[in-house]
């Protein structure tokens, strides 16, 4: 359906999940809700309940305790719904690669729809990031892999 | 009723006046409310099909209905809320189209109709098997008990001045004898009205079984979807609906011609923007403050209001 399509891109309502964040990427998401940025422009809004929600923002390296709540907080929210990973964390588990506390990225949990890599990214690229996860903006970074040298 | 009539009831309540008119003109002001609101806070605010396409995305979304939860009461509190939305809204706005329309006892059965979203609002967030809706409701519970009584009083001031329970009768009184605002009780009673009116539209500083901040949502919480949507649609279209009840009652003789209508949209807006401006520049009170306020000042000044006007001030 068209409509519908058109309307879910202009009413996202974000809901705003810490994953084991270390709280920098959390204040960067806040910022980006202050009058100053003002994303009810675009629609967007922070609701309090996964109910309401349709998309998830996530930060951190997901730890092993937070597993178990990001699933349950995945089935929780309706259909149709966007995954946002915000922050390093997210994207690769940034400096928490590969520690035995983290799962080490959110895409080895969820099915993730788009990261927005930083240490903390800015507010404008959080807002630049769930633009393009509507389709308004083109992307301006590719993925790479690297491997690590044993 | 004949039954040729039943054709043309049906598209009173589905079309205009009811169900789609109030609904599309609703949701316009509710774009107006957040604009000011985005305003007073110095910010730009949502382009003006935000509500609009609020509505459409929650009816495309996936309906969840809670582990265990009652399907019936939870399912049917959303019908129930737009239900009595819509009731109220087919009835008000006949009234002022045709003021001479409506039955007697009109008011009264205006006084139970527009309680109907908040009894469905209890129902859904006991229904929800939620804590969080299971708070919310209570908490509605003693508000409705609250301002009710403020509302009342209100419209019993209005009664006691017309000597009837006609809306038809307060077109008549206000078109022979001025408004009821420009008496000293009826100024009192529309003041009351106007806060139990703030707080039969959920609005902050009154919002406080829904109170986003701390009960995500309340009675709301666990609705999602077309449930969701329902809700809102009926908050919007009672965001339309009462304060033209409160232009019928308080504000002057309406009548059904051309220019009375561009008398009557600068009472109305005038009515929204002292809604809006309250809830945009006031903190949402706790439950024992607002019930203070309900049961101490707000119904004295109602009872002051009933009084001076059975002394016919």
């Amino acid at each position: 359906m068209k409509a519908l399509d058109w309307c879910f891109k202009k009413s996202i309502w974000v809901y705003h999940v810490n994953a084991g964040a270390c709280n920098g990427c959390d204040i960067e998401i806040l910022n980006a809700l202050t009058p100053y940025y003002d994303v009810e422009r675009f629609g967007i809004r922070l609701v309090h309940t996964p109910r309401h929600a349709d998309a998830l923002l996530v930060t951190g390296p997901v730890t092993r305790q937070v597993r178990d709540r990001l699933l349950r907080l995945y089935e929780a929210t309706p259909q149709p719904k966007l995954v946002i990973g915000v922050g390093s964390c997210p994207t690769g588990g940034g400096i928490w690669h590969n520690t035995y506390a983290t799962l080490g990225g959110l895409g080895k949990v969820l099915p993730v729809d788009l990261y927005i890599p930083g240490c903390p990214p800015r507010p404008e690229a959080i807002l630049y990031g769930v633009a393009q996860a509507l389709g308004l903006v083109p992307q301006q970074v590719a993925p790479q892999e690297y491997a690590e040298v044993t | 009723m004949n039954p040729s009539d039943v054709p043309l009831a049906i598209f009173y309540t589905l079309v205009f006046p009811g169900l789609l008119f109030t609904g599309v003109v609703g949701l316009a002001l509710t774009w107006i409310h957040r604009k000011i609101t985005a305003i007073v806070q110095s910010r730009i605010g949502p382009p003006w099909f935000q509500p609009y396409a609020d509505i459409g995305k929650l009816l495309g979304k996936k309906m969840v209905i809670p582990r265990d939860a009652p399907v019936i009461g939870f399912l049917g509190a959303p019908l129930l809320a737009i239900t009595g939305a819509t009731l109220t809204a087919v009835i008000v706005f006949r009234s002022l189209l045709q003021p001479s329309a409506g039955f007697v006892g009109d008011l009264i059965v205006l006084f139970y109709l527009s309680a109907l979203p908040a009894i469905a609002l209890m129902i859904g967030g006991a229904a929800s098997r939620s804590p969080f809706g299971a708070i919310g409701a209570s908490r509605e519970m003693s508000m409705v008990l609250a301002y009710e009584a403020g509302f009342l009083l209100a419209v019993i001031t209005v009664m006691i001045h017309t000597q009837s329970v006609r809306l038809a009768d307060v077109h008549a009184f206000q078109a022979a004898n001025g408004s009821i605002a420009g008496s000293p009780s009826g100024l009192l009673a529309m003041i009351v009205f106007v806060l139990c009116m703030q707080a039969k539209l959920g609005f902050i500083p009154f919002d406080i079984s829904e109170a986003d901040t701390e009960l995500i949502g309340g009675p709301l919480a666990e609705y999602s979807g077309t449930g969701l949507a329902l809700f809102k649609l009926a908050r919007s279209m009672l965001f339309l609906v009462l304060p033209t009840l409160c232009v019928l009652l308080f504000l002057g003789p309406v009548r059904a011609t051309a220019l009375s209508v561009v008398g009557f949209l600068p009472k109305l807006l005038a009515v929204l923007a002292a809604l809006i401006l309250i809830k945009a520049t006031h903190a949402r009170l706790r439950l024992d403050q607002a019930l203070r306020l309900f049961w101490g000042r707000i119904a004295l000044a109602g009872l002051v209001a009933a009084g001076l006007a059975l002394l016919g001030l």
